[in-house]
């Protein structure tokens, strides 16, 4: 299990290489990368800026992942979320999850997307035509957290 | 007791800090009591903590509620709901 938090940017390609590097159970890589739109609530965006709580922020992904362990028959998962100063299309988010099956792989990858929308300390400040603003969290986001606990 | 406490994105903006000790009164023992007693500190802080806002609050790098605890040397974080992924 590998938990990342960095400015730097990631190459997904060579990190499913490398989480799958010689394990012959995995049958399943799943990943997702979340990235940067050019458009928010209806206003452009040009840069956005992503501030995190040290120390909190690694051990919250680390407490996801264990709960996603716990829950599915994953061979191994990997989180890296970045901070810093980001613009359109740039990559913010990389979850790759690996199991024997795909089923598990793809549950697993879409909890730990949910979760980490809604536990983990990050907050996103876009900047507009319009000036600076704090993106405000969404009740959609945690509608999709709370449905794993049902 | 002397605790430490941070505040982050729009709440570390509007009480115009991130971070700071506090030498903590007589009865301020949860983290309910703290954001009380940060609140009083004027209008700024009343506003930026009143009760219309949605905040959360960890404990030692623990997602918590008001009624959490605090011990000495505690780390005590105010901030609005998260936003990253």
């Amino acid at each position: 299990m590998t938990v990342r938090v960095q400015s730097d940017d990631f190459d997904a390609g060579v990190e499913m290489a490398r989480l799958r590097a010689g394990n012959p159970r995995i049958g399943a890589v799943v990943s997702f990368i979340g990235t940067v739109r050019d458009l928010n609530d209806g206003q452009g965006v040009s840069t956005l800026t992503l501030e995190h709580y040290p120390g909190m922020t690694e051990r919250s992904l680390a407490d996801i992942c264990d709960q996603a362990r716990a829950r599915w028959d994953l061979e191994d998962l990997l989180v890296i979320h970045r901070y810093g100063e980001f613009r359109p299309m740039d990559q913010i988010v990389l979850v790759v999850t690996t199991s024997a099956h795909r089923g598990e792989a793809f549950l697993a990858c879409e909890f730990i997307m949910d979760y980490l929308k809604t536990q983990a300390p990050f907050w996103k400040k876009e900047s507009t035509a319009q000036g600076e603003r704090w993106v405000q969290a969404r009740n959609t986001d945690d509608e999709a957290a709370q449905r794993w606990s049902r | 007791m002397m605790i430490t406490v941070l505040f982050f994105a729009s709440l570390r903006e509007s009480v115009g800090t991130g971070r700071e000790q506090i030498h903590l009164p007589e009865g301020v023992t949860t983290a309910g009591h703290l954001r009380a007693y940060l609140r009083s500190r004027g209008a700024a802080w009343d506003s930026a903590l009143g009760e219309g806002r949605a905040l959360r609050v960890a404990v030692n790098q623990v997602m918590a509620d008001e009624s959490a605890l605090l011990s000495p040397g505690a780390e005590v974080a105010f901030f609005p709901p998260v936003t990253g992924g």
